[in-house]
């Protein structure tokens, strides 16, 4: 086992003038569980592909352990990688593609075959070793893609979106399944994935990426509560955060109502110079029922256990709209006229996107 | 199947236009298969049926096979013949398939720079017409004792085939899934146990279409053979235009050559046809 190391670590595809990983720092821990996860275009599967040795290096360097590979083939590496289609041999069975490594590493086949044994018993793969992957069933494969991996006993395993093709029941077990064997197992892993909610929900730590620039890596608590930007503001969570534009002087206003803040907030924000700031809610902190801001309803989520009132109000001018996250039942339906209230944490941002401060905060009755 | 009365219908289509169209379908293939059709015929006929009058029915006999294939002495005999463009055909054909499939493999899997250049000069090989280039290759052939020896036509045909063949199996590999072959690679196989392992069971139906398409190719090779091996050497095409004799009827008895000639092709397609569809397709469809 391993740490991973990005050094400055930068990609350009031949042809682009924009790097697709642009001198990525990132510091990944002897059996941390980190996920990089971003939009299409965001240089996640570049940077996996990166340790992986299938893409190389323009600039910077990266190491596995105090090793630097930036140089070194994939096969020479200890690493071990599942891909979004599992990659299975289709020509061989689930016990030849789980021993596949082990035989070109000339292991022995006695060994071999108690290892994939092994394996296939903690996968619950043991009945289908016999057979072709295009007799298994998704999450089957899957299983099988990750026995693979698991197998060779790797310093470092690489997932590039491994439940993205599995249907939206079977990624929720196993993305728990997968989360708790890699405790087990405590091995370094690199996982890439779209899906804010399988970032937060496996990640010890997450790398939020755009446009092959790391925003911000940290746990998945901190990315939602201390957001570094308004990108991670808006990607992280969901429904997304409500953000509205507003003058930065004090108190701040949003649909007519004065925001109550604290006094860090206030004094961070009077040390900025700007004219004009981003005021973030997260939808737990729109409060609707009563409340100092007119609105009306234009429609509801109703999830059963709590539901999503989307709202629209009037601010500075403009009509704009909120997402409100509360409790079940909620009564109320399209063009109910509604009152609403701020109360929870805001998060202030520049218009260039740095978050300044954050705080509670709550109208002022 | 064209003109089948169960068959369905397609949204929009009339039956009476299927209908038309099957039967053109059907004149236009029998057009086509008749003189092969007559050929087979002609091949149990006697010399004088066979030069008279369009005949259909009378009694076959196999005279004119043990005729073609009895030898003579100094003259090229039938076995003499196919052994030559067996171990010509199996020589070149393993050949281009040694040399195409690594060929392919850096052209389509892991690209190498310009591979677009590389694979236009591959094609270009074959812009030049053949009759251009036999006197070079003539002389060449004189210069290094060639003339007249198996190895010449393995040389040529090796050759003739390599472009086409490293075409047909770039098209084949491109269609190998690339995390397939990263998966191999990070599993620790190096470039033989990736083309082992991964690569070529993969593509089997695909190098199965190439293979058939160079030994039909160069069986069927006729000019480079009579230009550079007439004496010794030759090949079956040769052989069969032997039988044309400029005293008497030859007609039953070149049906009957031709009809020996075709039959290791018809058969190898025949054997290959499911692979080899597949194969052809494969290329085809992304």
């Amino acid at each position: 086992m391993a740490s991973v190391q990005f050094a400055a670590a930068t990609r350009f595809y031949p042809g682009t003038p924009q790097p697709a990983v642009s001198h990525l720092d990132l510091d990944i821990r002897d059996g941390e569980l980190m996920v990089l996860v971003g939009p299409s275009g965001s240089g996640k599967s570049t940077a996996l592909r990166m340790v992986a040795g299938l893409e190389p290096l323009d600039e910077g360097a990266i190491f596995i352990g105090d090793r630097d590979v930036s140089g070194v083939r994939p096969r020479d590496r200890d690493i071990a990688m599942v891909f979004q289609n599992y990659a299975l041999y289709p020509q061989l069975t689930v016990a030849e593609n789980m021993g596949f490594a082990l035989k070109q590493h000339k292991v022995p086949k006695e060994e071999r075959t108690a290892r994939v044994r092994e394996v296939a018993r903690v996968l619950d793969l043991e009945p289908f070793l016999d057979r072709k992957p295009k007799n298994l069933s998704g999450g089957q494969r899957q299983r099988v893609a990750m026995g693979r991996a698991i197998v060779r006993q790797p310093q470092v395993y690489l997932m590039d979106e491994p439940l993205s093709n599995l249907d939206a029941k079977l990624r929720v077990q196993t993305r728990a399944e997968l989360a708790e064997l890699q405790a087990r197992l405590a091995v370094t892993t690199v996982y890439v994935t779209h899906d804010q909610v399988e970032a937060m929900t496996m990640g010890h730590r997450v790398a939020v990426l755009r446009d092959g620039l790391l925003q911000q890596s940290d746990t998945p608590y901190a990315l939602y509560h201390e957001p570094a930007n308004l990108f991670v503001a808006g990607f992280i969570g969901s429904p997304a955060m409500n953000l509205l534009p507003c003058p930065s002087g004090q108190p701040i206003g949003v649909g007519g109502c004065a925001l109550e803040v604290d006094t860090g907030v206030t004094s961070l924000l009077a040390s900025f110079g700007g004219d004009r700031v981003v005021v973030g809610f997260r939808p737990e902190a729109v409060r609707v029922g009563e409340g100092p801001v007119a609105a009306h309803i234009r429609t509801v989520e109703d999830l059963g256990s709590e539901a999503f009132v989307h709202v629209a109000f009037d601010h500075e001018g403009e009509a704009v709209s909120a997402v409100s996250k509360m409790p079940a039942p909620f009564k109320g339906v399209t063009g109910d006229p509604i009152d609403v209230r701020f109360a929870g944490t805001v998060h202030v941002f520049d218009p260039a996107g740095a978050r300044i401060a954050s705080g509670a905060a709550r109208c002022a009755t | 199947m064209a003109g089948s009365a169960g068959a369905r219908l397609g949204v929009g289509e009339r039956r009476s236009v299927n209908a038309v169209m099957g039967v053109v379908a059907w004149i236009a293939a029998l057009l086509f298969f008749f003189p092969v059709f007559w050929m087979i015929l002609s091949s149990f006929k006697e010399e004088q049926d066979a030069n008279t009058s369009p005949k259909l029915f009378f009694s076959p006999t196999l005279d004119r096979y043990s005729d073609v294939t009895e030898s003579t002495t100094g003259l090229l005999s039938f076995r003499e013949a196919f052994f030559n463009s067996f171990w010509i055909v199996m020589v070149s054909t393993v050949v281009v398939l040694l040399l195409a499939i690594p060929a392919a493999y850096a052209l389509a899997i892991r690209p190498v720079p310009k591979w677009r250049d590389v694979l236009f000069f591959f094609i270009s090989t074959k812009f030049l017409p053949v009759v251009a280039s036999i006197l070079p290759l003539w002389i060449l052939a004189r210069e290094f004792d060639l003339l007249n020896t198996r190895l010449v036509l393995m040389i040529l045909y090796t050759g003739m085939n390599l472009p086409l063949a490293v075409w047909m199996l770039r098209s084949f590999f491109q269609e190998i899934p690339r995390e397939l072959v990263e998966a191999a690679e990070i599993d620790g196989a190096g470039l033989k146990g990736q083309l082992a392992s991964v690569i070529l069971p993969i593509a089997v139906p695909g190098i199965a279409a190439t293979a058939l398409l160079c030994v039909i190719f160069a069986w069927n090779e006729y000019f480079y053979a009579v230009q550079l091996n007439p004496a010794d050497g030759s090949t079956i095409p040769i052989w069969v235009t032997t039988n044309i004799s400029t005293r008497g009827d030859f007609l039953a008895k070149l049906s009957a050559a031709s009809v020996l000639a075709s039959v290791p092709v018809v058969l190898a397609g025949w054997v290959a046809q499911k692979r080899m569809i597949r194969g052809l397709a494969m290329g085809a469809i992304k």
